[in-house]
């Protein structure tokens, strides 16, 4: 009895720097303390150099006229317009870059890693030298690299490199004919975008009839001729207009058709390269990954080599490949970045030049943060849905 | 006798056919198996016979290692010149070009340091403490001010070894934080945990180039009137606080992989949370992640070459200053493809080691 209440006693008089609880809270305190402490002492010399150099504050400047140049606008744009049109610009010039560098990426990094398990000596090891050698060297020497080939190696407009009629290639950029404006591609689009919302609810009749019946619906290549027939569809019933917009010398320069500068071309074939060799190691990861007994399993219950393929092997190879290949696609966006040291004006650059601009660096190198910041968040939730409804049910 | 004839006939070998076996039969199953390999075979063969000789004769027959520029404009092949020409400012930068011998001989420690530390039979309590050593011995080579060395202030530290600094002591003062950060994340404190996700995330999300920017034009902001800090310590400190966010998260893979059972053991050996991590569950989670911390010493060594962009003399810029000089504009491939093997040899030379490593660890 007497010991009993002893130990409870006992236990009472544990000293706080002895009791995990207590001492947790008394670490987070402190902790926080100190971020805040951080925090105020950044914010009030922060304030204090503000106030000394006197460089305004706020996001006032976003109204006021940039004037400055941005080559290669999607939207039009002039000198005389706002710096938020101006960094608005340089959004849409990096979604450009990462976009089309995405898509590029995946097709290179994809037919590399399927070649870097190739049976033949010499295919597999090509796809590993390309690998290796595009790996190890800094994306931004790989960059300037491009960047300096394009300069020194292409011509001047004058003496254009002309490989296919109409494709023109200089010094000054590439050009490409381009299909004259014309009232049919207006309707094309909402064809096309018809053919994708009927081949959904397609694949949902078709997934409900099997269930019920058993009996399949070749719904992929249904899908594949309505997305190409019903814009083809559109075209031959509007007139099947054929006039192209080619390039043309004009002055010291090309005009017409579809052009894009070096930059834009260096700034493009370096992050694909670059980033394609990591994505080639990816797609062979997750081939690789899938164990040959899955194959001879499935075939064993009597499944044809392509169901194999799309109904085995596919989706346990893309659950290990997807989260690292998007983890590669935020890095080009990411990468894209260093668009600003050749020349090329992605956002990161055009918010340079404001900052240079207006001295309000803060807000500068906070926006372009914030910007990177949403893209990386919402990526990452997408992936993060993606995971949860991909994987593995475990016991 | 019986057992006699039966060895007799084990021993009389029948031979694979000639084309089953060497060159031939090497051919014949890496190349020449079926229609598709052998057409693939063909083409390829083509292709490389089409690019290889141009190159060779560009890189090696018509070139010129060692003329003046002029020379260079009028040839038909490469022009090394350049590199040769202004090797010694490509590598060292503006060190003072007498002294050059000293960041030669701190690149030669280096390279006996990680040659010597490349076994793992030679990792032990005593290279742990030899490494901080030479990198001090490195940095007292490099800097000078004592014995008979002249002074070199770090700003004229340039080129390779300006790229190496930021690499190496990156790396080292990113690893511990990583590692707190990791920690932190894994907390069952809220505050703790909440604040290092969001460090952790903040940090993965930006790109290197935005961390640059802030430690050369904001920086300068946030400290009191009167200090100012040197423009490499910027680079460098932005290079720590963007490699630990990495560091951290391949710290968490390892923390995770470590079962359940071995934290509950230490508990139940009356171990406290500092004892718990010390002795049990980092030593174990940070030798499963010495692959994937590989891969980062890599990534880290490469992105150095982005501090190009806020003005610093790495490696990419003298390289990058040569070709701005109006005798050698022009020659850009000839003198990025030679950086570019620098780059190579060290990120190659990691890459294999990780990977060694990763084999060595799993068996």
């Amino acid at each position: 009895m007497n010991q009993a209440t002893k130990t409870i006693s006992q236990t009472h008089h544990i000293p706080f720097w002895r009791d995990p609880a207590k001492r947790g809270i008394v670490l987070q305190v402190v902790a926080l303390l100190f971020v805040l402490m951080l925090g105020y002492y950044v914010f009030s010399n922060t304030q204090a150099n503000l106030r000394r150099q006197s460089i305004a504050t706020g996001f006032g400047f976003f109204g006021k006229e940039a004037g400055f140049e941005i080559g290669e606008p999607m939207i039009s744009y002039s000198a005389a317009d706002t710096y938020a049109r101006a960094l608005l610009v340089g959004v849409l010039n990096t979604v450009k870059v990462s976009f089309a560098g995405i898509v590029l990426t995946i097709l290179i990094g994809l037919f590399v890693g399927i070649a870097r398990l190739s049976k033949n000596w010499l295919v597999s090891n090509l796809a590993k030298g390309y690998i290796e050698a595009l790996q190890n060297v800094p994306v931004l020497l790989q960059l300037f690299f491009w960047y300096g080939l394009f300069h020194n190696a292409l011509p001047l407009p004058r003496q254009s490199i002309n490989p296919l009629p109409g494709v023109f290639i200089n010094n000054r950029g590439f050009y490409l004919p381009l299909p004259e404006a014309h009232p049919a591609y207006k309707w094309m689009a909402p064809a096309l975008l018809a053919a994708f919302v009927i081949s959904y609810f397609l694949k949902r009749w078709s997934r409900t009839r099997q269930d019920l019946t058993g009996q399949t619906f070749p719904v992929f290549t249904s899908f594949m001729c309505l997305s190409i027939g019903m814009p083809l569809l559109v075209w031959l019933v509007s007139g099947a207009p054929t006039g192209m917009d080619l390039p043309h010398l004009r002055g010291f320069n090309f005009i017409g058709g579809f052009s894009f500068s070096p930059e834009f071309g260096a700034l493009l074939i370096g992050l694909v390269l670059y980033t394609s060799a990591f994505v080639a190691e990816i797609v062979r990861a997750g081939i690789q990954a899938v164990s040959h007994g899955q194959t001879e399993a499935a075939a064993s219950i009597g499944l044809r080599p392509k169901l194999v393929l799309t109904l085995v092997i596919l989706p346990q190879a893309l659950r290990v490949i997807i989260p690292p290949l998007t983890n590669q696609m935020l890095n080009l966006t990411k990468n894209s970045s260093l668009a600003i040291a050749i020349g090329y004006p992605d956002f990161v650059a055009v918010a340079n030049t404001t900052i240079n601009q207006t001295g309000q660096a803060i807000e500068g190198v906070a926006l372009i943060m914030v910007t990177y910041l949403v893209i990386s968040l919402v990526t990452s939730a997408f992936m993060n849905w993606y995971n949860k409804r991909t994987a593995l049910v475990e016991r | 006798m019986e057992t006699a004839t039966i060895s007799v006939a084990a021993t009389e070998e029948i031979k694979p056919p000639l084309t089953g076996i060497g060159v031939i039969g090497w051919a014949r199953k890496n190349l020449f198996s079926g229609k598709f390999n052998t057409v693939l075979t063909l083409l390829i063969l083509f292709a490389l016979v089409k690019t290889v000789p141009p190159f060779i004769r560009w890189a090696f027959v018509d070139s010129l290692w060692s003329s003046e520029s002029q020379a260079c404009k009028e040839a038909a092949g490469a022009c090394w010149s350049v590199v040769t020409n202004n090797f010694r400012f490509i590598l060292f930068g503006f060190y003072p070009y007498d002294q050059q011998w000293r960041p030669i001989l701190a690149i030669a420690l280096l390279v006996a340091f990680v040659i010597y530390s490349h076994s793992r039979r030679r990792w032990n309590k005593n290279l742990l403490i030899a490494w901080p050593l030479g990198l001090a011995l490195m940095g007292i080579i490099m800097h000078g001010g004592i014995f008979f060395l002249p002074e070199v202030e770090t700003e004229k530290w340039s080129g390779i070894s300006l790229t190496l600094l930021l690499a190496i002591f990156g790396l080292s003062a990113a690893y511990p934080l990583g590692v707190i950060l990791a920690l932190g994340r894994r907390s069952r404190l809220p505050a703790i945990k909440a604040l290092s996700v969001v460090y952790i995330e903040l940090i993965r999300g930006v790109p290197l180039i935005s961390m640059l920017f802030m430690a050369s034009v904001m920086l300068p902001l946030f400290l009191p009137e009167g200090i100012t800090i040197d423009k490499i310590l910027r680079a460098q400190v932005a290079i720590i606080l963007f490699t630990a966010a990495y560091i951290a998260e391949v710290v968490r893979g390892g923390l995770q992989a470590i079962p359940r059972g071995q934290y509950e053991a230490a508990e139940a050996l009356g171990l406290s949370y500092y004892q718990k991590m010390r002795l049990i569950v980092l030593p174990q989670a940070l030798k499963t992640v010495i692959p994937p911390t590989v891969s980062i010493l890599i990534s880290a060594f490469k992105d150095t070459s982005l501090v190009v962009i806020i003005g610093l003399f790495d490696l990419l810029k003298t390289t990058h200053v040569t070709l701005s000089n109006p005798d050698w504009m022009g020659f850009s491939n000839e003198a990025y493809i030679f950086t570019a093997m620098i780059y190579f040899v060290g990120c190659f030379f990691m890459s294999n080691f990780s990977r060694r490593l990763e084999a060595q660890l799993k068996t």
